[in-house]
């Protein structure tokens, strides 16, 4: 039966735990588009067969043949924009800067349009909010005051504070900081957020 | 989970599969009974026990009974049913219906094919004179189950839920788990953790496995 692989590469984006994105099947891709190759040039020699050569009998198979084209379509389509939608939440939560292991899974093409998705997020952002444009990819949890507590959980180094003074971020250290500035550290799991 | 991740949802309980839900896809890879009105030269090969050989052109002989998946019978399928018509598979036939009206909660409805209520939905397209009987026993089972699956989704807190969803299909599974989200978000904020900002998943996910990476 036609298109097993392109079932396969449904059935390996289904199975990665939500959002989680594997790595780019170009083998698998590469197969799928063979195959309707085929299918696509078996159908046309049918076609002229049928038409020229008196072979009506011919027309299921051809139907059977562009059934299974369109679902290998589908089947295609449905990946590479169902991989979309979890690189476009990488920029949500892991922020524009990608974790090099995910950059590797991604494809050329996903790669540039990852950076076009960021850059019209930017230009978005910079609209709003007056002359400074507003962050909405902040306090993605309504904010309760200010400055927050919040305990290292890796050694990060030096971290800036807004009035110039600077932090020693150490493992297990704790600090009271203002919350804008911890609130990607603390997504990236660098910071942990201490409730009182 | 991902928050940021949405994708795009089942529509077979609707008229139309959703062309890019992935749960669509699987679901109508399913397959089942038709027979074929004509012959179908040159598809012999992918159904060697039946296929005419060589004189026939390798065709699928008219009349044949096969199981083909649901995209496919969706495809050759038409009202004047020219290439194939189409059985109901035996779950959605009257036997079993009785058995549904009985009691839906005993029957295990991941075994059944595990998208029972999307596929059953989309046979309605074939026009089978039982159509009416079918949408009624398919929404009563749902009726039936349901009470069970919301309690139990409501109830069960931080535990083992195997067992609970072993005998769901996939959407009831969907619900199971959306259902599970709402108590966990509300017994979070209940904890005050509601304001808490927290690590993202995927980075966490990541980050894990660098380490693995390394040490090989």
């Amino acid at each position: 039966m036609f298109c097993e692989r392109a079932m396969e590469l449904v059935r390996e984006l289904h199975r990665a735990a939500e959002g989680r994105l594997p790595a780019f099947n170009e083998d698998g891709l590469r197969q799928v588009l063979e195959e309707m190759k085929a299918l696509y040039e078996q159908n046309q020699s049918d076609v002229n067969e049928a038409k020229s050569g008196g072979r009506g009998d011919l027309i299921p198979t051809i139907k059977f043949r562009h059934c299974s084209l369109l679902r290998n379509q589908r089947c295609t389509v449905a990946y590479l924009y169902d991989r979309l939608l979890r690189i476009r939440a990488l920029r949500w939560e892991c922020g524009s800067v990608l974790p090099s292991a995910l950059r590797f899974h991604m494809s050329a093409e996903e790669m540039e349009w990852f950076n076009h998705y960021k850059k019209s997020l930017a230009t978005y952002m910079r609209s709003l909010g007056g002359d400074e444009g507003l962050d909405i990819t902040q306090d993605m949890k309504p904010p309760k005051s200010l400055y927050i507590e919040v305990r290292c959980l890796k050694d990060y180094g030096e971290f800036e504070v807004d009035d110039g003074t600077s932090v020693l971020l150490k493992k297990n250290s704790q600090h009271f900081l203002p919350r804008w500035k911890c609130e990607q550290l603390i997504r990236q799991g660098i910071l942990e957020h201490v409730l009182s | 989970m991902s928050e940021a991740y949405f994708r795009v949802e089942s529509g077979a309980l609707g008229p139309e599969e959703n062309f890019l839900s992935l749960d669509d896809i699987l679901m109508s890879h399913e397959k089942l009974p038709v027979r074929t009105e004509i012959p179908m030269p040159r598809l012999g090969p992918f159904f060697l026990d039946r296929s005419g050989g060589t004189e026939t052109d390798n065709a699928i002989p008219q009349g044949s009974k096969l199981e083909l998946p649901l995209w496919l019978a969706k495809g050759l399928f038409d009202n004047k049913r020219r290439i194939l018509s189409v059985e109901l598979p035996k779950i959605y036939q009257e036997g079993w219906r009785t058995v549904f009206s009985a009691d839906a909660n005993v029957v295990d409805l991941h075994k059944m094919g595990p998208h029972f209520y999307g596929f059953g939905s989309q046979l309605l397209h074939f026009d089978s004179p039982e159509n009416t009987d079918i949408s009624q026993s398919l929404l009563q089972t749902f009726v039936g189950r349901f009470r069970r699956i919301m309690d139990s989704s409501q109830n069960a807190y931080n535990e083992d839920t195997s067992a609970l969803v072993a005998r769901l299909d996939e959407m009831e599974r969907g619900l199971f788990q959306t259902g599970q989200k709402g108590l966990n978000d509300f017994q979070c904020w209940e904890k005050g953790q509601a304001s808490q900002i927290t690590a993202s998943n995927l980075v966490q996910n990541y980050t894990k496995r660098k380490f693995t990476d390394m040490e090989d």
